[in-house]
């Protein structure tokens, strides 16, 4: 991925859209860090390798990581002890406090969907990394969803969002093409004797 | 130029294939003129007798698989800290070549020790460590062949050399002091070389000479092969996009 | 961390056998060492402290590989490595948590299987002073060598050939200690070495897993 310069603007979340394979999934894990990349990212003063960085932001991606033994209360509880916050606050965001005994197994998985997303409810951060989000989630799931991801925005918050279908959200978009140079692999420069 | 351009592959390559028919044929003529010096033209020892002659293979061999180790030591520490390929591609390639060592090492002590002491083996504090440092080879081998995404098994395969290169000093420290309270025959020592006189010092540095000049050879038609191979695996993957 | 922590126990106590698997496995092995060599008790009672500690070593390797594997599936190793919780932590917390449900039932079993190894008496106190000393330091390179292969299909296998070396200078230690004890003479120089031996490791072997599971998280 090559070229890429943009302003991530608080208040409006941003959709982030391009065919499979351009790599949205790729950019939102090197926005969280997980990926090394060359170039500047910055949120106000902190910038992208700063040990606060990862402070910065919450990220949600394709994998729920949820543990199938424990139960909904549990692993919710787990990262309100890695991250902070209120895991029964969180459960209540997204309408899980029913399930809060179930193991997470016993889950269907847009159940299992909620659980994972219901992290980003537990420590304030400013940014929301969130990879194809709304996958398994049906109607009512979908509209919590975008609720409260306007809500994160309202309230002065960033969200970058790969979504392949249509969020019913009040958006910007960002759109990723295929690069059109070949990129750099310094395995290809020059002739070999 | 500095060193550091030799890290960029094309140059690399252009630089080895000149350099390298200089390299063979210094390592026929150092190796070939060592062995042939070493095992016919020196006279047998009063003491050991012929089987002596084997240190013109046992030392060499053994004196390269522990630089070899300390070779892929630096490279490894090269990538991680510089991410040059071709050093990361050098350590891949030496690895081969280091165990080949180690083994020959340890046949050839095997070899010189059964004559003298009667087994074919002893948990000798030397042989011991070579034992050990064979299978650290084995398993960076294991490593880099297991991981398919190259970068990533440089990476992995680095942190391993460094960590088994800190495991490997120590190793040796923890044989000794596992050696000293078994009561044991003399044990086999590489310091007979110590009181050798010239006329098999000599041979034998030309030998050492020529196992070294037969390293580099080995390393850098190894790192090249490992170079066009990654080169093949950027195209196939581009004409792929 | 304490959540962490927490986390791994449960996730080992409920993912069936747990602890027991790990000491099953110690038994087993420590039983067919008089079939491989014979009842003499004399000949069983030289080799137990040795026998002991090997048994004792590829038991802990069992629960080895799977220390990140089902966090690098299921895309718990992301939300850990974004935690403010550094990465060299939580490789020592996952560390401890297996020396929990390995190690430490082992440094329970180890005198008891002495029994039936004839171990002399003066053994005991010491072997057990020596795996205490020296398991903890088996669980931490065990989770290096868990951070370089997770994902590989037999990573088990390839696992043991990386870790086994490294375990060697704390073998040649901790044998040696319970060797010297059993037969009366000072342990205490060989607990000494293995304990610094164990402390260097814990303190360096979680930056090397964590480099290593930074380059796994591409």
């Amino acid at each position: 991925m090559a070229g890429l310069s943009f302003v991530l603007a608080a208040g409006k979340p941003v959709l982030l859209r391009g065919p499979n394979g351009v790599g949205k999934s790729t950019l939102l894990r090197a926005l969280a860090g997980l990926v090394p990349c060359t170039g500047k990212v910055e949120i106000g003063n902190v910038a992208l390798g700063d040990e606060d960085w990862a402070e910065q932001l919450a990220y949600a991606g394709h994998l729920d990581a949820i543990k199938p033994q424990l139960s909904v209360a549990e692993n919710l509880g787990f990262w309100a002890g890695l991250y902070g916050g209120d895991a029964g606050a969180a459960l209540a965001v997204f309408e899980l406090e029913p399930l809060a005994g179930r193991l997470a197994g016993d889950c269907s998985a847009g159940q299992k969907r909620r659980i994972g997303l219901a992290r980003l409810a537990l420590a304030k951060r400013h940014l929301w990394l969130l990879d194809e989000p709304s996958t398994a989630l049906d109607a009512a799931a979908t509209a919590l969803l975008a609720k409260h991801i306007t809500a994160h925005c309202a309230a002065g918050g960033m969200a970058l969002i790969a979504t392949h279908t249509d969020l019913p959200l009040d958006a910007e978009t960002l759109t990723l093409a295929p690069p059109s140079a070949k990129t750099a692999d310094p395995f290809l420069e020059g002739a070999f004797v | 130029m500095s060193f550091w351009e030799f890290a960029n592959p094309a140059r690399f390559m252009r630089l080895s294939g000149r350099i390298l028919p200089w390299l063979v044929a210094l390592a026929v003529l150092s190796l070939g003129g060592g062995l042939i010096w070493g095992f016919f033209l020196t006279p047998d020892a009063d003491q050991f007798g012929s089987t002596v002659k084997i240190i013109y293979i046992h030392v060499p061999s053994a004196f390269l698989a522990i630089n070899i180790y300390f070779m892929m030591f630096v490279t490894s520490l090269i990538w991680l800290i510089r991410r040059h390929h071709v050093s990361a591609l050098a350590a891949k390639a030496a690895a081969p070549i280091g165990a080949a060592m180690t083994l020959v090492a340890l046949v050839t002590g095997a070899l010189w020790g059964q004559p003298m002491w009667g087994t074919w083996w002893v948990w000798d504090p030397r042989l011991t460590s070579f034992l050990i440092m064979f299978v650290f080879y084995l398993g960076y081998l294991a490593l880099w062949a297991a991981i398919e995404e190259p970068d990533k098994a440089a990476d992995l395969t680095s942190i391993l050399a460094l960590v088994g290169s800190l495991f490997a000093v120590l190793s040796r420290y923890a044989v000794n002091f596992w050696n000293q309270g078994l009561h044991q025959g003399a044990s086999l020592s590489m310091d007979a070389e110590e009181n050798v006189s010239d006329v098999f010092w000599q041979p034998l540095v030309l030998s050492i000479i020529g196992f070294f000049a037969l390293f580099l050879v080995l390393l850098l038609i190894g790192t090249r092969t490992e170079i066009r191979s990654r080169r093949l695996r950027a195209m196939l993957m581009q004409e792929a996009n | 961390m304490r959540a962490l922590l927490l986390r791994d126990l449960r996730l080992a106590l409920r993912s069936g056998g747990g602890a027991g698997l790990g000491l099953a496995f110690f038994l087993i092995v420590v039983m067919l060492i008089p079939f491989g060599i014979g009842p003499d008790t004399a000949l069983l009672a030289r080799v137990a402290p040795g026998v002991l500690w090997v048994a004792a070593l590829l038991a802990c390797l069992l629960s080895l590989d799977r220390l990140f594997q089902a966090d690098a599936e299921d895309g718990s190793l992301d939300i850990i490595a974004l935690s403010p919780l550094p990465l060299e932590g939580a490789v020592l917390i996952k560390a401890l948590a297996h020396w929990m449900t390995t190690g430490l039932p082992l440094i329970v079993a180890a005198p008891v299987l002495g029994i039936t190894l004839n171990l002399p008496s003066g053994g005991y106190g010491w072997l057990i002073a020596s795996l205490a000393a020296g398991t903890p330091a088996l669980s931490a390179l065990g989770a290096f060598a868990a951070s370089l292969t997770v994902g590989l299909r037999r990573g088990g296998l390839l696992l043991s050939l990386l870790v086994l070396p490294l375990y060697i200078p704390t073998l040649i230690f901790g044998a040696r200690c319970a060797s010297v004890a059993a037969n009366g003479q000072d342990a205490l120089p060989a607990f000494l070495i293995l304990a610094g031996l164990s402390l260097g490791t814990l303190a360096l072997a979680p930056f090397a897993a964590a480099a290593a599971l930074r380059s796994q998280l591409r």
